[in-house]
């Protein structure tokens, strides 16, 4: 399933200035493994012991993951994951 | 003296003085650090109560080196009255308790000290513009505020605002953006947007400098009690920001000893509505789960509190707790402290002092306790929530008719 996996342009340092990662998957989990795959720093810098950082989030098609299954959520070809992070508004 | 960098609240990253709001190692807040080395209490103050009637007045305890930023606006906010409501207290058989009325900013919501140090820091880093998402209250201040500076704004608010809110910022002459969702959408969206454009998000990118305005609420209750601390505040919580900030500020003046005693017990309030803080402390969780905000208090609708994690561990070190509270004692409390204080406050002060009413009928408020409320804003910003508490007599232009019927009846429906 083809997922376009969308970076923080804070982030791009660690993905050669690439904003979007095209890569297979089909759960958020999946769809992030391998964008790790091609960019292994952002693991570390976005999960901690297999889960997403606190401050870390991430939509399916402008959903929060939380809505849904978190790294569970299943993917359908052609969804967009957005990597985001918390810390803003109020 | 002064302002010294960024630092990750998270891992401790150090950050220069840029427009930056997360960590790039663990996506942690960026906050402000200071060095107050050498700083003497006494001259400290005697500077402070020398300075303007505003914020400013305490600039070196603001991300700003050198004093007052010339890149302030004309718009000075802060200020506002503390005071005493003895006939609130008696009410609610409390001993002593105070109103911050912040409705008493140009933009009638505390949003004007934030805004405030935002765009005088947006200013001082070359931005042209200014952009927010907001729930209405930042909306109307970071209008104002662009407006008084003479730069292009975006306001980003959720298309179903209260109509008040949405005036009180489109007159301004703002680019009025309203976002078919919730306000965490807005803020998703605004967050995406600030990775693409050259603007001052103030509540995203400039978040580190907007935050820091909410400690001078701290500083100025502190300085109108005559330069002592109160033993508990009540505030509202949205994402936490001011909440925290607020108790950061009393930190910072204690660790310099600007003044003395303790810090004060951290009561935080919501709406039942949209309560992901409240939710969280009465679990016991460290993080909220995100909610879908459902409540009259549209200023407090945020699902996704970006420092819930902070007001919570600030609520249980303090010996506090964070309540929420229903629509229908939301629109009691806005009446509860207009009638007793003559204070009209909009939504999210009625679930302030709902909280409070709360608190003191559940016997967790000690008479001798010196009780400081936080109202954030203004009650003309929110009219719908009062529609229904009053009944006005409509009479024929005559003495009879007066006597006949409006003279007995109540102002109380």
């Amino acid at each position: 399933m083809a997922i376009t996996v969308k970076i923080p342009a804070q982030l791009r340092g660690v993905t050669a200035g690439e904003g979007e990662v095209e890569v297979d998957g089909a759960t958020v989990g999946e769809a992030l493994d391998a964008v790790f795959d091609q960019h292994s720093e952002l693991r570390e810098r976005i999960t901690e012991d297999g889960t997403l950082r606190r401050f870390v989030n991430v939509y399916v098609s402008g959903e929060d993951i939380r809505f849904q299954d978190g790294l569970d959520t299943t993917l359908s070809d052609g969804d967009e994951v957005t990597i985001l992070p918390a810390v803003a508004g109020g | 003296m002064g302002v010294t960098g960024l630092r990750c609240k998270e891992c401790g990253s150090a950050y220069e003085l840029e427009a930056a709001y997360f960590c790039e190692e663990c996506f942690g807040p960026l906050e402000a650090t200071y060095d107050h080395a050498g700083l003497d209490p006494a001259e400290a103050r005697r500077k402070i109560q020398a300075g303007s009637s505003s914020i400013w007045r305490y600039a070196d305890f603001l991300p700003f080196a050198g004093g007052p930023p010339a890149t302030r606006t004309s718009l000075e906010p802060g200020l506002t009255p503390l005071v005493r409501a003895e006939r609130l207290a008696e009410r609610l058989g409390l001993g002593e308790v105070w109103v911050k009325n912040d409705a008493a900013n140009p933009t009638h919501s505390f949003k004007d000290r934030v805004v405030g140090v935002a765009v005088a820091k947006a200013r001082e880093l070359g931005f042209g513009t200014l952009a927010c998402a907001s729930t209405g209250n930042l909306a109307n201040a970071v209008a104002a505020h662009a407006a008084a500076a003479g730069l292009d704004s975006y306001v980003f608010v959720p298309s179903d605002l209260e109509e008040q809110k949405l005036l009180a910022t489109g007159v301004y002459g703002t680019r009025l953006v309203g976002v078919k969702g919730t306000y965490d959408d807005v803020n998703r969206l605004c967050t995406e947007l600030s990775g693409s454009r050259p603007w001052a998000f103030v509540n995203v990118n400039l978040r580190p400098y907007y935050s820091e305005g909410s400690k001078t609420v701290a500083f100025e209750i502190t300085e109108q009690l005559g330069w002592e601390v109160p033993d508990r505040i009540v505030c509202p919580i949205a994402s936490g920001s001011l909440f925290t900030r607020i108790g950061r500020g009393f930190e910072e003046w204690l660790e310099v000893g600007l003044v003395e005693g303790a810090l004060p017990t951290f009561s935080g309030a919501q709406a039942e509505g949209c309560g992901p803080v409240a939710q969280a402390y009465s679990e016991g969780w460290e993080i909220c789960k995100p909610a879908r905000p459902d409540t009259i208090a549209k200023s407090l609708a945020i699902g996704d509190p970006a420092d819930g994690p902070y007001a919570l561990e600030l609520a249980r070190r303090t010996g506090g707790e964070i309540e929420a509270v229903s629509d229908d004692e939301i629109r009691d409390g806005i009446r509860l402290l207009a009638e007793t204080t003559g204070i009209f406050t909009e939504t999210a002060g009625g679930v302030t002092v709902a909280t409070l009413r709360k608190l003191a009928e559940a016997g967790r408020i000690d008479r001798r306790e010196r009780v400081v409320v936080v109202i954030t804003g203004e009650g003309l910003k929110t009219l719908d929530a009062t529609r229904e508490g009053f009944r006005m007599s409509e009479i024929e232009p005559t003495v009879e008719a007066f006597e006949a019927g409006a003279e007995v009846a109540s102002a109380a429906a």
